[in-house]
């Protein structure tokens, strides 16, 4: 099992997505530089969070034209796992692999805190290892993680179970008060149709060690490594 | 083949949040300012461009607003193109 994570210029959590695969997992981490065109036979992909080329035009805009982001939407399209977080998220709905886009935060604020997340989809290959329903403590940090899409594209999440998390209050209620930035129907985090595209604002790679004051994130490493061993 | 001067005006679309524009409108309302409706923050992208003409110009200038300086899903775009300015 060999999981890549990209590194764009401005990418900050690349390191963490790295130490997760590789001391929780116990798998093999490799880096793949923006500028590469290989993915360099790696089973899955991560979009790290950070602020990739500063964030400069629209927050993912210039990362999704990046000569790597070719093979990594190829690799997607194929049916290849592919999670972005945070900033990765938005770059995955700048490439068009997720529908919709991330706006400035409702608040203006950057927000970095925990945050309670109701999960809405168990299954392969990066929610598997949830409950449906479970209640999660994760982190975020953002400005822009406002997540909004046209009317008939969110319905068509709905229908199609394709919301993965969603910002609820520690009982597991979908509040307003419980959304950190504004985002639609407190959407955290969406899978494309075939499932296989995971992006979410939350840091699931923060949250993978008591130390780090949470372990609610170590399920969606997990939940890939199993997906990949029974693929094999 | 003749030089143009391309001005991309990308504002956030109708009916989208645009939480930015509230901030600078709520600030303008503090220092005084009366009569000032609703306020949208966007961006302006200046290029210059060499194409065969100003249609072909104006053309190459949608794609690149299509592909990357605008998102559909929050923006909208205006392109201006015009003969490019003397330098010097």
């Amino acid at each position: 099992m060999k999981i890549g994570v990209v590194t764009f210029p401005g990418s900050n959590c690349d390191y963490d997505c790295y130490k997760a695969v590789e001391e929780l997992l116990q798998a093999e981490a490799v880096y793949l530089w923006h500028k590469e065109h290989d993915l360099q036979s790696v089973d899955a992909v991560f979009l790290p969070g950070g602020f990739s080329y500063g964030d400069y035009l629209r927050c993912g805009a210039i990362a999704a034209h990046s000569p790597i982001m070719r093979e990594v939407i190829e690799f997607a399209n194929a049916g290849g796992p592919v999670a972005g977080i945070c900033n990765g998220f938005q770059i995955l709905c700048e490439s068009g692999l997720l529908p919709g886009a991330l706006v400035r935060n409702r608040t203006l604020k950057f927000r970095s805190r925990a945050v309670h997340l109701r999960v809405e989809r168990a299954e392969p290959p990066f929610t598997s290892e949830y409950e449906m329903g479970q209640v999660l403590r994760i982190p975020i940090a953002h400005g822009e993680g406002c997540y909004i899409a046209d009317p008939a594209v969110l319905d068509e999440l709905e229908a199609n179970g394709q919301v993965a998390f969603r910002y609820c209050d520690a009982e597991g209620n979908i509040v307003p008060a419980a959304n950190p930035n504004g985002s639609v129907r407190n959407i955290a985090g969406i899978v494309n149709a075939a499932g296989n595209v995971l992006g979410m604002m939350p840091h699931p790679e923060r949250a993978v060690d008591p130390l780090l004051g949470s372990t609610d994130g170590a399920p969606v490493f997990r939940a890939l490594a199993d997906h990949l061993s029974i693929a094999r | 083949m003749t030089e143009y001067s391309i001005e991309v005006r990308v504002t956030p679309r109708r009916g989208i949040l645009d939480p930015q524009g509230k901030a600078v409108g709520g600030a303008l309302a503090s220092l005084g300012f009366s009569g000032v409706g609703e306020v949208h923050v966007g961006r302006i992208v200046v290029f210059s461009l060499t194409a065969e003409g100003e249609p072909q110009a104006r053309e190459s200038a949608e794609a690149m607003c299509r592909q990357l300086l605008a998102n559909p899903v929050t923006e909208d775009f205006r392109i201006t193109v015009s003969p490019a300015e003397n330098v010097g």
